[in-house]
């Protein structure tokens, strides 16, 4: 078992503007085999700006200790165990890189003619091909880059879906109250309404709820399934007959297809469009926050409304088809984060059918492993067995003056990440864990000791639970003045 | 662990799920590969491809082909970094929100502008943000778009502003190739000039912005290849209100088109308006200085269908690059970097001329520019099979645009003996 320790040594680092020191560089850049022109002389002095006032002046050796050392700030999926909800921090096996920086796939460069791009395209269709399988879908595109943009583009096709019907007057969004934040904002970014739909005590949607919202006016419902509860939507057939009853459509937010791989197949449920989120289920990395890809996969009777372009293969050559009239049109320059799904591609061909299916098994099994191993110590606020991921509560800690925020400062104090907090909303001082199924059983068991000694010290020493972090290389942030003052980038002269 | 659980079976774990979809879900996928066989599998369809390292390349088109230094690839793959989620826990993020508060400073200073975001998608969605932050800051709905942005982003704008109401009107390019501002509508939301823009062509920014002020719209720059920022007049210097684009250039190999980072910069009396992540200075419980994401009510995890933008992520790793990259290159290395291209363009250029092959548009270029060339794409075949890739002929990206115009780019991966194979090639 690991716990916290100390590191060798862990340093203060200013700003990269602030070690800067006039003469230095980091890359010697050498004269070119063509004469050098004076810029202002052949542009035009008009064009030509100044030199750039505090742009910084670093050494190589530099450069690296600063990015070094800001590293060792960090926790990653390397550092230790990241139990963050609904955010699938599994593994990004390092073979995936390497396959990403092979030149022949890290050089292509995007405008090449259809000729020099064989290749990439062969993966891309490969790619395309396993996911319509996974998600029991007809078709896919790799060119959303995250999934908030994947939601995007599922809710436009819907859009463009009933208006080539005629059907305009579908301009609401049914969303379940445990739905992830971004899908009213992508149904608010298609101009269209969102009406929220209760869980039932249950913590899952229930068909007559749902028929109560929908009617006319429903262009589709978007669900998450498993729910950011963690539990199985089960009457999810049920729901989509009442949806499609009505005239929409079924969007699935495929943020937690960690739980399905082999298990349930989102197109058999009745799911017309779903996103899948490459950096969640299927191991390419989270980065600090990006880059992501977002593919989204759809019925043949939504392939019309793919963004343009979309590949096919004729006579035995793959090409980039731009000719279909009633596509929702291009949402990224050039044909997503290739560089991404690429990884995605190759965790898939490494894992196979049968190692996609051991995924969920052993990720249901850790979620429903930590929850029992919890439930003595922490509030379980629904009584169903979980799926990925499980949620508990600050509502027997609270008592005593701590907090869900609280809880997860100190978690760090015992080496690890913490889970997703007070989300989902419907779940007051929720704590949500994800344990991934690449965790082992001492792994977790570590973590569930730490959890049960927090809650021991919210009874006994709450303070030293309220007064966390101790070891990070800052405190707690005051969050407040820097939204009140906002600072956003470096100056000579402070404000 | 299942008697931990209380469960009798693996099976028992998901009897919430209907047995007649557990029934149907076996997956049907290709066999599993080992890790020497997966990097032969890949090796073998890499090696289809044609790239900008097996042949001379003059391809630019909105993704540039530039040098990155070795120590580039070896921070940015440090586990710390590339393993980290978004920094909503703030004290062990430390690393990844001082790095983007580093960034975010960066493009202030080459944009000319007070604050920048965290970075978007990439440079289309960076215009598409920038023009909707243009129409919630002025309530109007009319974009106007010079025809000199790049056609793939005017597409994506498109998508991006049709569901909620936003009219394009394109504003034409003079014979010189640049844009013609002077039948600006007085109800435009903004007006949007590329520089260079798709043609090559540096804009005379100052003329568009003062042209927009003046119909009570927004002024927005967009940057394809930011590496011009380096060395030309910037567009806060220039009376912009917002410039956006994509910092591929700065350390982000090409990789079929992404990831990239867009980037996004404004007036600091527009950054409640700005769409997506801002990091922070603050200070922890102790005093001392820290990093923190903030404005978050922004945000749609707040917001919901409220909030400025769907956008949940970064591109986190790519802002790292461009980061490291430039902090590489320096003050003094990033003007070298963009006055060698200059000079590899004005070589190229006169070479053109000096073999008879005519350039349509005058104004002047920083790496990229419009060659006509009688039969092009005849030439081009020739090339292709020397192993030379030429350009983008303009027609294939551009319905309409004269199909003998390629668009050519020349940057400090080129050496003078391929420039003179490329204009023999396309002269004789």
């Amino acid at each position: 078992m690991s716990t916290a320790g100390r590191s060798g040594l862990v340093f203060h680092e200013p700003l990269l503007f602030e070690s800067s020191r006039a003469g230095r560089a980091g890359v010697r850049v050498d004269d070119p085999d063509v004469p050098l022109v004076d810029c202002a002389r052949e542009l035009g002095s008009e064009l030509v700006r100044d030199d750039i006032p505090g742009f910084p002046e670093l050494a190589e050796l530099d450069v690296v200790r600063h990015f070094t050392r800001l590293s060792q700030w960090n926790y990653g999926i390397d550092s230790g165990f990241f139990p963050l909800g609904s955010c699938t921090m599994k593994y990004n096996p390092k073979v995936n890189e390497a396959v990403a920086r092979l030149p022949g796939l890290a050089a292509v460069h995007p405008a090449s003619d259809e000729g020099r791009l064989q290749g990439v395209l062969a993966l891309a269709a490969e790619l395309e091909a396993a996911l319509a399988e996974i998600s029991g879908l007809d078709r896919v595109t790799l060119q959303p880059a995250a999934g908030a943009q994947g939601e995007f583009v599922g809710v436009a096709m819907i859009t463009a879906y009933h208006r080539a019907r005629g059907d305009r007057q579908r301009t609401r969004v049914l969303i379940p109250d445990t739905a992830h934040g971004t899908n009213p904002a992508s149904a608010a970014l298609n101009g269209l309404e969102v009406v929220e739909v209760k869980s039932g005590p249950d913590g899952i949607v229930h068909p007559d709820a749902l028929a109560a919202l929908a009617d006319e006016r429903t262009a589709a419902l978007m669900l998450t399934n498993p729910n950011t509860l963690g539990l199985f939507e089960s009457h999810v057939e049920k729901l989509a007959e009442v949806i499609h009853g009505a005239g929409g459509l079924v969007y699935l937010d495929g943020a937690n297809m960690n739980a399905l791989l082999g298990i349930a197949k989102p197109g058999h449920m009745g799911v017309d469009v779903m996103h899948f989120n490459l950096h969640k289920t299927f191991s390419t990395p989270h980065g600090g926050g990006g880059p992501g890809s977002g593919p989204v996969a759809v019925r043949n009777s939504l392939a019309p409304y793919l963004p343009t372009p979309v590949i096919r293969l004729e006579g035995g050559r793959y090409r980039l088809d731009h000719e279909f009239p009633h596509s929702i049109g291009r949402v990224h320059a050039w044909y997503g984060n290739a560089g991404i799904w690429l990884r995605a591609l190759a965790y898939i061909r490494t894992l196979g059918a049968a190692g996609l299916a051991e995924v969920s098994a052993r990720a249901i099994l850790n979620a429903n492993y930590l929850l029992e191993s919890l439930r003595d110590a922490y509030d379980v606020p629904h009584q169903r067995r979980v799926m990925h991921e499980c949620v508990l509560t600050d509502r027997r800690q609270h008592e005593h003056g701590v907090t869900t925020a609280d809880i997860a400062k100190r978690l760090m104090d015992y080496g690890y990440h913490p889970p997703t907090i007070y989300f989902p909303l419907v779940v007051a001082g929720a704590l949500m864990i994800e344990p991934t199924e690449c965790e082992s059983q001492e792994t977790l068991d570590g973590f569930i000791e730490a959890m049960r000694a927090i809650a021991r010290e919210a009874e006994q020493e709450p303070s030293r639970v309220t007064g966390a972090p101790e070891r990070p290389i800052v405190r707690r942030l005051d969050e407040v003045r820097a939204a009140r003052k906002p600072r956003l980038r470096w100056s000579r002269d402070p404000a | 662990m299942l008697a931990r659980i209380g469960a009798s079976s693996q099976e028992a774990l998901v009897e919430s799920v209907p047995a007649g979809l557990r029934a149907r879900a076996e997956l049907k996928l290709s066999p599993a590969l080992d890790e020497r066989a997966l990097l032969r599998h890949f090796g073998t369809f890499a090696a289809e491809n044609g790239t900008v390292v097996s042949g001379p390349s003059f391809l630019g088109a909105g993704a540039y082909h530039h040098f990155i230094p070795a120590a580039v690839d070896a921070l940015a793959a440090r586990g710390e970094f590339m393993t980290a989620y978004t920094p909503y826990q703030a004290e062990i993020s430390q690393g990844t929100l001082q790095m983007i508060f580093e960034f975010q400073t960066l493009l202030c200073q080459l944009t000319g502008l007070e604050v920048a975001n965290a970075s978007l998608y990439d440079g289309a969605s960076a215009v598409a943000e920038a023009a909707l932050m243009a129409a919630r800051v002025t309530r109007r709905t009319r974009i106007c778009v010079s025809a000199g942005l790049h056609p793939h982003w005017r597409e994506v704008l498109r998508t991006y502003t049709e569901g909620v109401g936003i009219e394009l009107q394109t504003l034409p390019l003079d014979a010189s190739g640049r844009t013609d501002t002077s039948g600006l509508p007085a109800d435009a939301a903004a007006v949007i000039v590329q520089s260079p823009n798709f043609l090559g062509a540096i804009e005379p920014l100052g003329a568009a912005a003062e042209a927009a002020h003046a119909a009570g719209a927004l002024a927005i720059a967009a940057t394809a290849e930011a590496l011009s920022l380096g060395l030309l007049r910037s567009p806060g210097e220039l009376g912009y209100d917002i410039a956006c684009g994509d910092a591929q250039s700065f350390g982000l190999p090409l990789s079929f088109g992404g990831p990239y980072a867009g980037f996004l910069a404004a007036r600091e009396k527009f950054v409640r308006q700005l769409p997506g992540r801002l990091i922070g200075e603050s200070v922890d419980s102790s005093g001392q200085r820290a990093f923190v994401m903030t404005l978050t009510t922004r945000e749609q995890h707040i917001r919901r269908e409220k909030a400025t933008s769907n956008i949940c992520t970064n591109q986190g790793l790519c802002a790292l690059r461009v980061t490291i990259w430039l902090a590489l290159l320096g003050r003094a290395g990033v003007r070298r970097l963009a006055e060698i291209n200059v000079a590899l363009a004005a070589y190229a250029r006169r070479a053109c001329a000096r073999a008879g092959l005519a350039l349509p548009f005058a104004a002047p270029s920083f790496n990229e520019f419009v060659i006509a060339v009688p039969r092009l794409a005849a030439k081009l075949e020739r090339l292709t099979a020397q192993g030379i890739q030429a350009g983008l002929p303009l027609a294939r990206f551009a319905p309409g645009a004269d199909p003998d115009h390629l668009l050519v780019c020349t940057t400090e991966m080129n050496s003078r003996a391929e420039i003179d194979a490329l204009v023999r090639g396309l002269a004789s």
